[in-house]
């Protein structure tokens, strides 16, 4: 048996989890409406791949991963796109994303499916398949799984981890996987494993989910002859002993700074949802399209769900009848998730749970109060941070001391709200401090590349007039040492005398034609609209299309800048 | 008496070469403080402070000429940060806020006359003579120096309004409900 290790910190709230797994593995029905934003793993945007009143076939890329840290998005099911526009997202702000509406046929039919054996395969192209089947980490994070893939150059691989913990209260959907459909994990985890090459892969699953452990330990062992090197260990339950950086702790005893990635560690993390996903994607053909969903709390149905990515949440909560006096809906767990602005939202990759609330359920949070700097927030954060410090340097708005404090380092956990005598909303304040920090790095590039702009454009100017200068006293030079013709010098008073005149009359003539430009665009404004991008044919509009996509990515490489701290772009001379 | 004069001559002759080579060697070149004091300003190159451009504001500011609190684009947070840094009163800006913009052209006015692409400080318009012309957004710092060179009108300021990519955790506040009036 493998020594485990210890986490500083965490807490034990209720588990919530009976209820929905009394049921196996519902598959939601197919609604009538799909709405699939194209952005839901971290990274660049994807490009819109179809156009309203196609039809699409379940399975069908509808929009392309834009950089290498993007991830595919693929129709979940055949119809007729109906819109591309923007749609309320499932994201705390209830901002709009751009998002492809499929209108289902209701025949559900797959596209050509390609199975591949990745073994003989190079590991780039087994990269480039799961980024183009929108293989994402489905804990929560949509980090896009290929570019995880790859080890470090300087340091061996020693664990691989496969994070079956599942921590959060109430949230049951790898629980139920790894029940139902442990022997596809394992064969997921081999293709992490097979791209990695560490010397041991370690299943972590918290120790109350027995009947998950037993899966897959009898997974495992069926598959002894592949898997060797797979173990899967309980650990015990505490939260959060699922957070990645957690789980390798208890795992390996190997701590990863947030200034560094695990595989600088020799370590690597996945989510048992993403090795499945995996598994489906390489030896079934099959792109990420659906996932489970734990449908939960104040419904009298509570069960987990196979349901389509984009699945409007309306529709997917009536599967479980929420009871008359549910009041909100939360996404991701109570500890970290968010209320849901508006049903209108689809399901997304990173939907793992949806928890209908009541106010038996959740309370209205207790008025704020004075912190009393008990410590109670330190004792349990599980990253060994001082939280009461970073909450007032946060309230205060004094950025610069919270990063101080490691504020970057916080994971959100919410153990620090959750055991605070003043309810006190630290993870809300440190989310607060941590977007306020980014924009302002955001808008402190913005700068420094306007800046940088300018002074590349005065320069250019300058070296213009210098230019000029050199080249007007070369003529000047030329001129006197040409020969003086006697005549010119006899004639030459009157002669400029002329020039002055014609140049003034050149100049009146040139503002007169200014002004009657003028004149002639505003009677044209005013009168009808000139059309230059009115009444294309079809051939030039797809030309400015195509246009229009070239120049995404361009203005994507310029936002990305900003966003990050890298030196400002060198300006063309 | 004559060793002392000698001891402090050449301790004087010492430390002031010393010093002399520092001078040189250490020389800071331009004030550190304009520096400081143009890193806080939003660097949009508009001119609404009076002076041409953000460098020289800082020069004036730093020259004790201009107040701090002639930067609409840096809004009262600039003031703020300026105040803190030179140790002055806040004051209220002199003039009023605006919201973040970015230049748009109206392509079906653009006579390309190219007059705004000369005005555009920091290079953020494409186009050429009689051909029509257009604003890169995302270099755009919305000081609407385009404006009034354009003959026909054809430019016209947008907010830049928050997307799901740059919006922010809002500040936690306690929320005021009304509660229901007794009768």
């Amino acid at each position: 048996m493998l020594q485990l290790f210890k986490f500083k910190g965490g807490v034990k709230p209720d588990t919530h989890k009976a209820p929905s797994l009394q049921q196996p593995i519902g598959r939601a029905p197919l609604p009538p409406r799909l709405i699939v934003p194209l952005h839901q793993s971290i990274g660049g945007i994807p490009n819109p791949l179809v156009e309203v009143g196609e039809y699409v076939l379940k399975g069908q890329c509808i929009g392309s991963a834009d950089q290498w840290l993007s991830s595919a998005v693929h129709a979940p099911s055949s119809g007729t796109v109906v819109a591309v526009e923007e749609r309320v997202a499932a994201h705390p702000s209830g901002l709009p994303t751009l998002s492809v509406v499929i209108e289902t046929d209701g025949r559900d039919q797959w596209i050509e499916r390609s199975p591949v054996d990745y073994q003989r395969l190079a590991p780039e192209r087994v990269r480039e398949i799961l980024r183009d089947s929108g293989v994402v980490g489905l804990g929560g994070a949509v980090f896009p799984s290929h570019a995880k893939l790859a080890a470090a150059k300087s340091v061996a691989m020693d664990e691989l981890v496969i994070n079956g913990a599942e921590c959060e209260p109430f949230m049951t959907c790898d629980d139920m996987l790894m029940r139902e459909r442990a022997e596809e994990i394992v064969r997921g985890a081999g293709i992490f494993r097979d791209l990695l090459k560490p010397k041991r892969v370690l299943i972590g699953i918290e120790d109350n989910k027995p009947e998950a452990v037993a899966a897959m330990s009898a997974a495992v062992r069926e598959l002894e002859a592949d898997y060797a090197e797979f173990e899967v260990i309980a650990v015990p339950t505490r939260y959060p002993a699922g957070g990645a950086k957690q789980l390798i702790r208890v795992l390996t005893g190997k701590e990863v700074p947030a200034s560094r990635r695990s595989p600088e560690m020799g370590v690597q993390c996945f989510n048992v949802a993403t090795a499945y996903t995996a598994w489906r994607a390489i030896a079934h053909g099959e792109p990420v399209i659906s996932r489970i969903v734990t449908l939960t709390g104040n419904v009298d149905a509570p069960r987990n769900w196979e349901a389509l990515i984009g699945t409007p949440i309306r529709d997917f909560v009536a599967l479980g009848t929420p009871q008359a006096d549910t009041n909100s809906y939360l996404m991701g767990g109570p500890m970290m998730g968010f209320e849901l602005p508006s049903l209108e939202a689809p399901l997304v990759k990173a939907s793992n749970c949806i928890i209908a609330g009541s106010k038996t359920l959740f309370p209205p949070a207790l008025p704020e109060m004075p912190c009393i700097r008990c410590g109670a927030c330190a004792q349990v954060c599980p990253h060994e941070l001082a939280p009461f410090e970073m909450y007032w340097f946060a309230r205060a708005r004094n950025f610069g001391k919270t990063q101080e404090y490691k504020i970057f380092d916080c994971i959100e956990c919410g153990c620090c709200s959750y055991v605070c005598p003043s309810h006190i909303p630290l993870v809300q304040y440190f989310r607060f401090a941590k977007s306020e920090i980014w924009s302002r790095e955001r808008e402190k590039n913005k700068a420094d590349a306007a800046k940088a702009r300018f002074e590349s454009r005065n320069e250019r100017e300058e070296r213009d007039k210098a230019e000029k200068a050199a080249r007007l006293a070369k003529a000047a030079a030329a001129k006197k040492a040409a020969p003086v013709v006697s005549e010119s010098t006899a004639s030459a008073a009157p002669a400029a005398a002329a020039a002055v005149d014609s140049a003034s009359e050149a100049q009146a003539a040139k503002q007169a034609a200014i002004a009657a430009a003028i004149e002639r665009a505003r009677v044209q404004r005013e009168a009808v609209q000139p059309k230059n991008t009115d009444a294309l044919t079809i051939a030039q509009r797809k030309e400015i299309e195509q246009i229009e996509a070239r120049r995404a990515p361009l203005q994507g490489a310029t936002s990305s800048t900003d966003t990050a701290s890298q030196p400002s772009p060198k300006e063309e001379q | 008496m004559l060793t002392a004069i000698l001891i402090m001559a050449l301790g004087a002759i010492v430390l002031g070469s010393a010093l002399g080579y520092a001078s040189i060697k250490f020389k800071v070149e331009g004030n550190p403080l304009v520096e400081k004091i143009e890193a806080i300003l939003p660097q949009t190159q508009c001119g609404q402070c009076g002076y041409p451009g953000c460098k020289p504001y800082a020069e004036a500011i730093a020259e004790g000429e201009a107040e701090i609190n002639l930067c609409p684009p840096g809004g009262q947070e600039g003031v703020r940060k300026l105040a803190d840094l030179l140790g002055r009163e806040v004051k209220p800006l002199d003039a009023e806020e605006k919201p973040k913009q970015v230049a748009i052209i109206d392509e079906q006015t653009c006579i390309g006359c190219t007059l705004c692409i000369q005005a555009c400080p920091v290079d953020a318009i494409v186009g050429a003579a009689k051909q029509m012309h257009t604003i890169v957004g995302a270099l755009c710092t919305g000081c609407e120096l385009c404006l009034p060179p354009c003959p026909v009108e054809c430019i016209s300021m947008a907010r830049i309004t928050e997307n799901i990519d740059s919006w922010k955790w809002k500040y936690p506040v306690i929320e005021i409900k009304q509660l229901k009036r007794v009768a």
